[in-house]
């Protein structure tokens, strides 16, 4: 190869203004190949994401659809059965169905609002200058770190009825002992409170982050007018973190409409039934009782579209309120 | 967002401010320390009234039992592969698309990226059914590949690193690079990764914690005799296969203080994680 490279270099006298043929292929191909990996590589980059996602999810979402039509059994899952809609219309008629609706609700209610409201207190002391703000702000995202079954193992024994320390501390305080176990509300409490002992502190550090983005001079001009401390968090901080409590909110609703590690560990060997009188059964559980305990995945995967549904509808609501806070509030 | 913010109106903080922040993080830490607690003694200590506040004697006993009975060991090492592998893969998959979406042009690019989106509203419930008749499919039950798969990519971690790349990185580079011959991967290589390592740490870091404490899919896919995670086999605990609570507590101790130690090690950089992603996404 290189006599000819030699020769053909002769052959353009160098500095002549044109190159030579070789040179002017090589560059060709250069800027083709160029072109190529211009035009190409983007896709490149996004498909192991769209890859794996076709086939961990879409394609799970699609047959969960098309398994919620069927009767399909664990012990023969390669059996299926034809029967329509009569998956979802059975869950209409099931009582447990709604019984684990009502209680994802409420323990999402009860769980979401102390949460997010702590939460909000919380990240204005952390916005404060303080001795030691690093080791508060680790201190209290350390639940978060916390796995689900640790947290709830944790919590079975403090809020146990004959020894558990919290009804010790009640005891001290002079109170009754609770069945935080077996009692409805108690117990769905008690459920609530590992949610909110394991993400408060997370939320926390996400509004601290967003309130450090207000802009000081907002809190000068408040000061200026008179607002004392409480009126310039009701009045500035409040109001410019709005797209971030409805960032959160929509985050901890997700979750909540999930709810599952906790209520299936809070009943000590009980399995899936979310305690005695399944008072703490969420949908996750339910789902989970119907697949995976009595074997029924057509209508686990019934259930699982339910809550997918439920979702959407969640979704647009808070679609709907933002735009009015954002349109109440943003512009004016 | 602006960086200079931070710190220009901090409120000082008084007495009151510290004291409920004092009273915060006691919460916070009072259940993990009580956890050791609880793991030192012995389970007749427990049913004692008042329960007890100081360590016993009996941690390492009660560790020793909990790491053989409920098959701990195992389920350590699984839970390190498996998050370390989903920490791995989310951060390299959701780099190379996130850069994609952050700085190059091509078709559909906004349409997708509203698809990756789009995918953080789909719950996971919805997908366990397929999923678990492909791994019996496929025999992978009690494999941890049927753990890592479905983790590899995440829609979050390709919108966080976008949202960053687009601050952080500088297109005059990248097109320094293009004329100095670089194709797409070497830019890769040479120009976004050194750029965005700071944010690969976070992601990194926020994967490893979700992937370590995840529960729904694992306790689907694998069981607590054959090849748990950490979670699966506290499960195990929990549902009484051990029935000592000082026993329990000590296999809910050996599952948390791995990430504990994290914490303490790197909490500050966990802390400024979550926080920018806040701000960013």
């Amino acid at each position: 190869m290189a006599p000819v490279a030699g020769e053909v270099s002769v052959a353009a006298p160098p500095g002549a203004g044109y190159a030579s043929l070789r040179d002017e292929r090589r560059r060709a191909r250069r800027s083709r190949r160029h072109r190529r990996d211009l035009r190409w590589s983007p896709y490149v980059f996004v498909a192991p994401f769209f890859t794996f996602f076709a086939v961990f999810g879409l394609f799970p979402l699609l047959y969960t659809g098309w398994a919620a039509l069927h009767r399909v059994e664990l012990t023969a899952p390669g059996r299926r059965e034809w029967v329509g809609l009569r998956n979802f219309s059975r869950l209409l008629d099931d009582d447990f169905f709604w019984n684990a609706l009502a209680n994802t609700v409420t323990i999402g209610l009860l769980s979401t609002v102390p949460q997010l409201l702590i939460a909000l207190g919380l990240a204005h002391l952390l916005d404060h200058r303080l001795r030691g703000s690093a080791f508060f702000r680790v201190a209290v995202l350390t639940p978060y770190a916390t796995s689900v079954a640790a947290a709830t193992l944790v919590f079975v024994l403090l809020f146990g009825r004959d020894h558990g320390l919290i009804n010790w501390a009640l005891g001290l305080a002079g109170l009754d002992a609770v069945d935080w176990q077996n009692g409805d509300w108690t117990s769905r409490i008690a459920v609530s409170t590992i949610v909110v002992w394991r993400w408060t502190g997370y939320n926390a550090l996400i509004y601290l982050a967003a309130m450090q983005s207000v802009p000081g001079d907002l809190y000068e001009s408040a000061a200026l007018d008179g607002a004392s401390r409480w009126q310039q968090f009701v009045h500035v901080t409040v109001p410019s973190l709005r797209p971030t409590i409805l960032f959160t909110c929509v985050v901890s609703t997700i979750g909540a409409t999930q709810l599952f590690g906790e209520p299936l560990l809070f009943n000590g060997g009980a399995g899936a039934t979310g305690g005695v009188n399944h008072q703490y059964q969420t949908l996750g559980l339910y789902l989970y009782e119907q697949g995976w305990v009595n074997l029924h995945l057509g209508r686990a995967s019934a259930i699982a579209w339910a809550m997918f549904l439920i979702l959407l509808v969640v979704g647009a609501v808070n679609w709907l309120v933002a735009r009015r806070l954002t349109g109440g509030g943003g512009e004016r | 967002m602006s960086r200079t913010t931070e710190g220009k109106r901090q409120l000082t903080g008084g007495r009151v401010a510290h004291a409920v922040l004092i009273l915060f993080a006691a919460g916070s830490l009072f259940p993990l320390v009580w956890t050791a607690v609880a793991a030192s003694g012995t389970s007749g200590r427990l049913a004692r009234t008042p329960p007890p506040f100081w360590f016993g004697g009996h941690l390492l006993e009660n560790l020793e039992i909990a790491w053989t009975d409920a098959n701990l060991g195992t389920a350590l090492i699984n839970t390190t592969v498996v998050a370390g592998s989903v920490a791995a893969g989310t951060v390299f998959f959701s780099t190379l698309a996130g850069f994609a979406f952050a700085k190059l042009r091509f078709r559909f690019r906004n349409a997708l990226l509203a698809l990756v989106i789009g995918t953080m509203m789909v719950p996971p419930q919805l997908s366990v059914v397929p999923l678990y008749l492909l791994i019996a499919e496929l025999s992978w039950t009690d494999r941890l590949q049927s753990v890592v798969l479905p983790g590899l990519v995440s829609a979050f971690g390709v919108f966080f690193m976008r949202q960053y790349l687009t601050g952080a990185l500088p297109t005059e580079l990248i097109e320094a690079a293009r004329v100095d011959g670089a194709g797409s991967w070497r830019v890769m290589w040479h120009v976004v990764f050194p750029a965005a390592r700071p944010a690969m740490a976070v992601l990194g870091m926020l994967t490893f914690v979700m992937a370590w404490n995840d529960f729904f899919w694992p306790i689907i896919a694998l069981t607590q005799s054959g090849n748990p995670t950490v979670q699966v086999a506290l499960t195990g605990l929990g549902r009484g296969y051990v029935p000592d609570q000082s026993v329990i507590m000590a296999g809910a101790l050996l599952g948390t203080l791995p990430l504990l130690l994290a914490f303490v090690v790197f909490g500050r950089q966990i802390v400024g994680g979550i926080m920018q992603g806040a701000v960013k996404g």
